[in-house]
C-alpha cells in the first residue's frame, strides 16, 4: 500500500474517532436542556464530561493538523471553500469550550443560564455543521478547478446534506445519552437509559434513510461494488446499531456505548471509503477533485509524519483510554461538593 | 477594504487576543507544578493550597488560551489557503506535530489534574500537572518552528510550485525557531512571575493572608528575575540572527535607512517613511548598533534605502513596537531586581514598591505582544521571507465573507476577554481557602 493510501485512512480514522469522542460530549450537550430538571442535575451532565472534553476535543485539532499536513491542498479547498460553515462551527466550539470553565464562576442564575445556552448551541450547532458538511463531502460540493466554491452556505443545506446534519445530532444524542447513563446513578441514570430507548428508532430510521439517500442521490457505493470486502463497513454499522439496543437492554451500559461507537465510527467510514481516492470530490466535474493523487504532501513528509504518528497516537490512546478509566465512576453528591468541579 | 486586507486584520486579530492568554499559560503552569511539588515534599498543606489557588487562575486563563487557539489553526486554511497549499508539506506537519505530541498531553492531563485531587496520589496528581507544564511548553516549540519557517526558511526544495520538505532536520533545528522559542518562552515565564508577584502584592497591601501571599512572592521572584535575565540575554541573540537572516526587518526596527559601518543607534528618532528618512534624531550613539546587531562596532547595516520600496515593512510600526519591547524589558529587569531583594520579607516592603509591583502586571504583556508585532510586521511584505509574499497568500473568497467573521470575532473576543479578564480579577483577589 502507498504511503498516500495509508495516510487517506489515517485521515478518515482520525475523523471517526473524533466523531466518536467529542460525539458523546456534543450529545450530552445537545440534550441537556431537554433532560436536566435542576442545577444539580446539569452540574452531573458537565462533571460527566468534565476530565474528558477537551482531550477529546484535540482529536479535531489532529484531525485539522493533519489534514493539513498529509494533503496540503484538500485542507486549503475543505476549509476556505466551506468558509462560512467552518466559521460557524468554530465559534460554537469556542462557547462551548468557554462554558464549562466560566458556568460556575460565578452563583447567580442568570449567568449560568447564559453559559447553559452556550453550551447547547456549542453542542448542538456543531453536530448539526459537521453532519452537514461531511454529508456534502460525501456527495460531492460544488468546487471549480480552482477550489473555489460555486454556492453558498445555502448549496449546503440540500436534502442530503441536511439529512446528515439530522444523522449526527442524533447519533451523538444517542451516543451521549448512553455516556451519562454510564456516568451517573439513579434517577438520573434510569432517565438517561430511557432517553437512549426513545432515540434508538429515531437514530435507526435516520441510518436506513441515509443510506438510501446515499443509494440515489450519490456515487459512494461504486466502490463498495469493486471491492465487495469493503461492506463489512456497511455491516459493522448494523452490528452496532443492533448491538447497542440489546446491550442496553441487558443493562450493559458501556457496552452499549462501544456499539454505538462502533456505529458512529462505521457511519464516518461508509462515506470515506466510498469518496476514495478523493478526498473532496467536486459535484461539477470529477476532474476538479482533490484527491489523493493531485493533493497530497511529499512522499517525505508523508512518510516522517506516518513515522510521528506510529510513535504518538498509540500512547495518545493508551494515556487517554487510562484517562476514561481512572474517572470511570458514576458522579454522585460528594464529586458535586468537590471543589474544582464544574 | 478587500480580502486581502480583512484577512491580515482578522488574523493579526486573533492572534493577538490569543497570545493574552498563552504566555501566562506557559509560565504559571510551571510555577504551580513547583508549588505541588512543594506540598507533595514537605506535606505542608498551605503549599496545596497555593497550587490550587493559583491554579485556578490558571484555569480560568486557560480556557480562553485554547478556544482562541482552535480557530488559528484553521484559519490557515480558511483564510490563507494558497499558503497552505504552497507550504503545508512542511507548515502543516510542525502543526500536526504540536497536536499529537504535545497538545493531546496537555489537554489531557489538564482534565486528571482537574478531577484528580482526591483520586490520584500526590505524587501522580504532582506528576499531572509536570506534564501539563512541559507539554504547554512543548506545543510552543512546535508551533514557533512553524513560524520560524516563515521567518527563516529552511530543509525545503521549491518543487512542483510549492515548498517541499527537502531536509527535516533542518527545519526542526532552525536556528531562527529556536532561539524565538527561547525568547517567548522565557518572556512568558517572566509574564506569569510578575502576575504572581503582581496579585501577591495586592494582599501583601492589605496585610491579609500574610504567609500566603510572602511564599508565593518568593517562589516567583528568584523565577522571573532568571526568567528575566534569560529573555534579554536570548533576545540579543535574537537580534544576532535577525540581522543576519532578516536585514530589511532589522533596519525597520532602527528605522536605520542609509547602509553604513559604524552604524549608530538613537535613543531617540522619529521614522519618516515617505521620505527615507528620520525627521528627528537624539541622542545618537556611535557604532552602537553595529556592536549589538553583529557583535562587532565596525561592523556595516545595510539601511532600508538599499530595499526595493515593496520589499521594505512598515517601518513606523516595526521601529515603535521594538522601542516598546526593549523600554519595557529593561523596566522588568530593574523590577525583578527589585523583587528578587525584597523576597524573604515582601510584606515589609514600602507600600510605593508593592504599589510598582501590581503596576507591573500589564508590563510583560505589552512587551509580548510588541515583540510579537516586530517578528510578525517586520516580517512583511513576506508570508515566508524572501518566497513568497502575503498578497500572494490569501485564499480566493468573497470580501464580505471575511468582513462578517471578522466583525464575529471582533465582537466575541472582546466580549469573552473582558469576562475572563473580569473573572481572573475577581478570583486574584478572592481569599486563598
Amino acid at each position: 500500500m502507498d504511503l498516500g493510501t495509508i495516510w487517506f485512512i489515517l485521515w478518515g480514522v482520525l475523523w471517526a474517532v473524533y466523531f466518536i469522542l467529542d460525539g458523546f460530549d456534543l450529545g450530552i450537550g445537545s440534550i441537556m436542556p431537554f433532560f436536566a430538571k435542576s442545577n444539580e442535575e446539569k452540574r452531573i451532565m458537565y462533571n460527566a464530561m468534565g476530565p474528558f472534553w477537551d482531550g477529546n476535543e484535540v482529536w479535531l485539532i489532529t484531525a485539522g493538523g493533519v489534514t493539513f499536513a498529509a494533503f496540503p491542498k484538500t485542507y486549503a479547498v475543505m476549509f476556505s471553500a466551506l468558509y462560512t460553515p467552518l466559521m460557524l462551527l468554530l465559534f460554537a466550539l469556542i462557547l462551548r469550550g468557554v462554558s464549562f470553565e466560566f458556568r460556575s464562576k460565578v452563583d447567580s442564575p442568570g449567568w449560568r443560564k447564559l453559559w447553559d445556552t452556550c453550551n447547547f448551541l456549542g453542542s448542538f450547532l456543531p453536530a448539526l455543521l459537521l453532519g452537514v458538511a461531511f454529508a456534502n463531502i460525501f456527495k460531492g460540493i460544488p468546487i471549480d478547478q480552482d477550489g473555489i466554491l460555486h454556492g453558498n452556505l445555502l448549496t449546503l443545506l440540500n436534502p442530503y446534506g441536511l439529512a446528515g446534519g439530522l444523522l449526527f445530532v442524533a447519533l451523538f444524542a444517542h451516543h451521549g445519552a448512553l455516556w451519562l447513563a454510564f456516568k451517573s446513578e439513579g434517577d438520573i441514570h434510569d432517565r438517561a437509559v430511557a432517553l437512549a430507548g426513545k432515540l434508538w428508532p429515531v437514530v435507526a430510521g435516520l441510518v436506513v434513510l441515509f443510506l438510501v439517500m446515499s443509494l440515489f442521490m450519490t456515487q459512494l457505493f461504486a466502490n463498495y461494488l469493486v471491492n465487495p470486502l469493503l461492506f463489512i463497513i456497511l455491516l459493522g454499522a448494523v452490528a452496532g446499531l443492533v448491538l447497542t439496543m440489546t446491550y442496553r437492554k441487558a443493562g450493559r451500559i458501556l457496552a452499549s456505548w462501544g456499539a454505538s461507537a462502533v456505529l458512529i465510527g462505521s457511519a464516518a467510514l461508509f462515506g470515506v471509503v466510498g469518496i476514495f481516492p478523493a478526498l473532496l470530490p467536486s459535484s461539477l466535474n470529477p476532474a476538479y477533485s482533490l484527491t489523493i493523487q493531485n493533493s497530497s504532501s511529499s512522499p517525505m513528509t508523508l512518510a516522517i509524519m506516518l513515522g510521528v504518528a506510529l510513535v504518538f497516537v498509540p500512547i495518545v490512546i493508551a494515556y487517554q483510554i487510562w484517562t476514561m478509566r481512572t474517572f470511570s465512576h458514576p458522579v454522585t453528591k460528594a464529586d458535586l461538593d468537590y471543589e474544582e468541579a464544574y | 477594504m478587500d480580502t486581502l486586507m480583512l484577512s491580515r486584520l482578522q488574523f493579526a486579530f486573533a492572534t493577538f487576543i490569543h497570545f493574552i492568554f498563552v504566555p501566562l499559560t506557559l509560565g504559571l503552569s510551571i510555577l504551580v507544578a513547583v508549588m505541588e511539588t512543594k506540598f507533595v515534599r514537605t506535606g505542608d498543606e498551605t503549599y496545596k493550597r497555593m497550587a490550587k489557588f493559583w491554579g485556578k487562575l490558571f484555569l480560568i486563563n486557560f480556557a480562553l488560551g485554547v478556544v482562541t487557539g482552535i480557530t488559528l489553526e484553521f484559519q490557515f486554511g480558511t483564510n490563507w489557503s494558497r499558503y497552505s497549499t504552497f507550504v503545508g508539506d512542511i507548515f502543516g506537519s510542525l502543526l500536526a506535530i504540536e497536536a499529537t505530541a504535545a497538545f493531546f498531553l496537555e489537554s489531557t492531563f489538564l482534565g486528571v489534574w482537574i478531577f484528580g485531587w482526591n483520586r490520584l496520589s500526590p505524587k501522580l496528581h504532582c506528576t499531572s500537572i509536570w506534564l501539563v507544564a512541559f507539554a504547554a511548553n512543548f506545543s510552543a516549540l512546535w508551533i514557533i518552528l512553524a513560524n520560524g519557517f516563515m521567518q527563516h526558511p529552511v530543509g525545503y526544495v521549491i518543487r512542483n510550485g510549492r515548498a517541499e520538505l527537502s531536509s527535516f532536520l533542518e527545519v526542526i533545528t532552525n536556528p531562527y525557531g529556536w532561539n524565538a522559542f527561547l525568547h517567548t518562552v522565557t518572556g512568558s515565564w517572566a509574564l506569569a512571575g510578575f502576575f504572581v508577584i503582581g496579585v501577591s502584592a495586592w494582599h501583601l497591601l492589605r496585610k491579609q493572608h500574610v504567609d500566603f501571599f510572602t511564599k508565593s512572592f518568593r517562589i516567583a521572584a528568584g523565577f522571573t528575575l532568571v526568567s528575566t535575565l534569560l529573555v534579554a540575554a536570548v533576545g540579543h541573540r535574537q537580534g544576532n540572527i535577525v540581522a543576519e537572516v532578516q536585514p530589511a526587518k532589522l533596519a525597520a526596527m532602527e528605522s536605520h535607512w542609509e547602509t553604513q559601518k559604524n552604524a549608530p543607534m538613537y535613543l531617540f528618532a522619529v521614522p519618516d517613511p515617505d521620505n527615507e528618512k528620520n525627521s528627528i534624531e537624539i541622542g545618537g550613539i556611535p557604532s552602537l548598533l553595529s556592536l549589538m546587531a553583529f557583535n562587532d562596532p565596525a561592523a556595516e547595516v545595510k539601511g532600508l534605502k538599499d530595499f526595493p520600496a515593496e520589499d521594505r515593512p512598515p517601518v513606523t510600526l516595526t521601529f515603535s513596537a521594538f522601542r516598546i519591547m526593549v523600554g519595557l524589558g529593561t523596566a522588568m529587569l530593574i523590577l525583578a531586581v527589585l523583587a528578587f531583594i525584597a523576597r524573604h520579607h515582601p510584606e515589609e516592603a514600602s507600600h510605593k514598591l508593592l504599589k510598582a509591583f501590581l503596576w507591573a502586571i500589564p508590563l510583560p504583556y505589552i512587551a509580548l505582544q510588541a515583540g510579537w508585532a516586530v517578528a510578525e510586521v517586520g516580517r512583511q511584505p513576506w508570508i515566508v521571507y524572501g518566497i513568497m509574499r502575503t498578497k500572494d497568500a490569501v485564499s480566493p473568497i468573497a470580501a464580505h465573507q471575511v468582513g462578517i467573521s471578522l466583525a464575529a470575532f471582533f465582537v466575541v473576543y472582546i466580549l469573552l476577554a473582558s469576562l475572563d479578564i473580569y473573572l481572573l480579577a475577581k478570583y486574584a483577589r478572592s481569599d486563598p481557602h
